[in-house]
């Protein structure tokens, strides 16, 4: 996978995932409308939305489970996609330890498995069965077996919804390593976004349609964000902003049209750049 | 002695009882057992075609079973109504529409409770082929997508972001379960066809922790119950199905409290 040059303000790479026009029919209701979205390489991107604005829809789409009923989605070839479902209901009738679950349908050496395995702290729950596992265990053996695969994006939908705060915390707390310390880049649908407002890129809000996008802090202060989460919502991420975000992201370039990796030359973001 | 009927009885059956394993597990896991059901029910409709149309009674059952689980899954798909509400439906329909066709043909050898319930005299060396047969194709198939069915069996869309055409995996699984179902009417019958699925693997279940034990562990329970159970049948002159499935209830009755008890003393995990 080619690095990033750093420091330079134009890089020529194709986004990993790009989405064009995409609109999505249900019953006669478009539940996606005319979404627009590039995926980047080492982009994070978190998707919010209300309820209902079509987020796992376009998770969906992006993955290519479904064609658009418009629009079209063209992946780069050969897109290694790592994915992780917002829970998975271990069934206790399914015996199966998390070591076989892992290595279902994988072709895994003993080295990839250990490095990922200390990598998402799951060493203590490998010969244990799936069905007594936390829900936070459970999302980071799902985390673990996303990366297998070495991927080059990572999906994620909304994948602490059912965790506890402290569990939200350290989920986003190890996906933001997982970010720093890989070349891969993020996809992400969460709703807990004043969790993931320093580790995220850029926010994509959807309503049906795409009602804003950008960089996390000026997506908190653009009109249609306040308009669909109020204005409260809007001062709370504005503070976390203020207060949290520690990244040098070079600000003023919230563009709304164009979202590939140029002029993030972040140290922190890029690893040994 | 053993005679010429029990031998070809016995083959029959075990080649059952090793493709019934694997299967149940399936079955117990995706909580197939009702679908399973209605599709034996549906199986009366096409021996009565087979034996309208003069085509072999086992294609015929194939045909007939291969077709309702295309039209059930369609159904399913569309969502006009609860799953369970569906299968009611459709189950007792294909029974109903099997007995009405039935009651056309003229023919004093048919014994309907064979059918239903399963005879060991009724096997014929055709039938040992169509076991084997298709027991062959069903192994073959259950190795070869056996991780696969597994991981859409715990996560479907997991499986499907990692590349499993999951719509064709799903189907081939159903499509197996006609194949067993149309082979094991000779020997369980029609009405318990799902119980020689359900119950190995759930036997098993509470003995095992990876799921390829518990296929292979179904199918050694499912060898015991079938052999206990034909030599029931023949030397207590019992109906064979439900012989077969009493053994099995035994095996399940007998080993569920003991798992209990080593589980709860830390013997089995």
């Amino acid at each position: 996978m080619p690095r990033l040059p750093s420091g330079s303000s134009i890089s020529f790479m194709s986004p990993l995932i790009s989405a064009k026009n995409v609109t999505v029919v249900r019953d006669g209701r478009s539940v996606l409308k005319d979404v627009s979205v590039d995926i980047g390489v080492r982009d994070f991107l978190t998707i919010i939305g209300p309820n209902g604005a079509g987020k796992s829809m376009l998770l969906k789409c992006l993955m290519g489970f479904f064609a658009p009923d418009q629009g079209k989605v063209s992946p780069r070839k050969d897109l290694r996609i790592g994915y992780v479902p917002q829970r998975l209901v271990a069934d206790p009738t399914i015996p199966i330890t998390v070591r076989r679950f892992l290595h279902l349908r994988k072709k895994i050496t003993a080295e990839a498995l250990k490095s990922v395995v200390a990598e998402t702290e799951i060493g203590s729950s490998l010969d244990r069965p799936l069905a007594v596992l936390s829900g936070g265990e459970l999302q980071r053996v799902l985390l673990a077996r996303a990366l297998l695969d070495a991927p080059q994006l990572l999906v994620l939908d909304e994948p602490a919804q059912n965790l506890d705060i402290t569990g939200q915390l350290s989920f986003y707390k190890l996906l933001e390593r997982v970010y720093k310390e890989r070349e891969v880049s993020i996809l992400m649908v969460s709703h807990d976004l004043h969790l993931v407002m320093s580790s995220t890129k850029n926010v994509l809000c959807l309503s049906g349609e795409v009602c804003c996008y950008g960089e996390p802090n000026s997506v908190a202060k653009n009109p249609a964000f306040i308009s669909l989460f109020g204005e409260d919502m809007a001062q709370m991420l504005a503070s976390y902003q203020h207060h949290g975000h520690s990244h040098g992201h070079n600000h003023g370039h919230g563009h709304s049209h164009s979202h590939s990796v140029e002029n993030d030359t972040d140290k922190k973001a890029i690893p040994h750049a | 002695m053993l005679d010429d009927f029990i031998v070809r009885a016995l083959l029959a059956g075990m080649g059952i009882a090793i493709i019934a394993g694997p299967l149940g597990c399936f079955v117990v896991w995706r909580r197939m057992a009702y679908f399973g059901d209605s599709l034996a029910h549906s199986a009366l409709l096409g021996i009565a075609l087979g034996l309208l149309t003069g085509i072999s009674g086992n294609l015929a059952t194939v045909i007939v079973c291969s077709a309702f689980a295309v039209i059930l899954l369609w159904l399913q798909h569309a969502r006009i109504l609860a799953t369970d509400t569906l299968l009611g439906i459709m189950a007792h329909a294909a029974l109903s529409i099997g007995m009405v066709t039935l009651s056309f043909i003229d023919n004093q050898r048919f014994d309907l409770h064979s059918y239903l319930f399963g005879d060991i005299l009724t096997v014929q060396s055709v039938d040992l082929y169509w076991i084997f047969g298709g027991g062959i194709i069903v192994l073959i198939l259950l190795v070869r997508y056996w991780s696969s069915l597994t991981l859409m069996t715990l996560h479907e869309d997991l499986a499907r972001a990692e590349g499993v055409k999951t719509f064709w995996v799903n189907l081939m699984l159903v499509l197996l379960m006609t194949i067993v179902v149309a082979v094991s009417i000779r020997i369980v019958g029609i009405l318990l066809i799902t119980a020689l699925l359900a119950i190995p693997a759930a036997t098993a279940r509470q003995w095992v922790r990876s799921p390829e034990t518990m296929a292979m562990l179904a199918a050694v329970l499912g060898l015991a119950a079938v052999v206990t159970g034909i030599y029931g049948s023949a030397y207590l002159d019992t109906p064979t199905g439900p012989s077969i499935v009493t053994a099995a209830t035994i095996l399940f009755a007998v080993l569920f409290p003991v798992s209990a008890v080593l589980k709860k003393r830390r013997i089995l995990h």
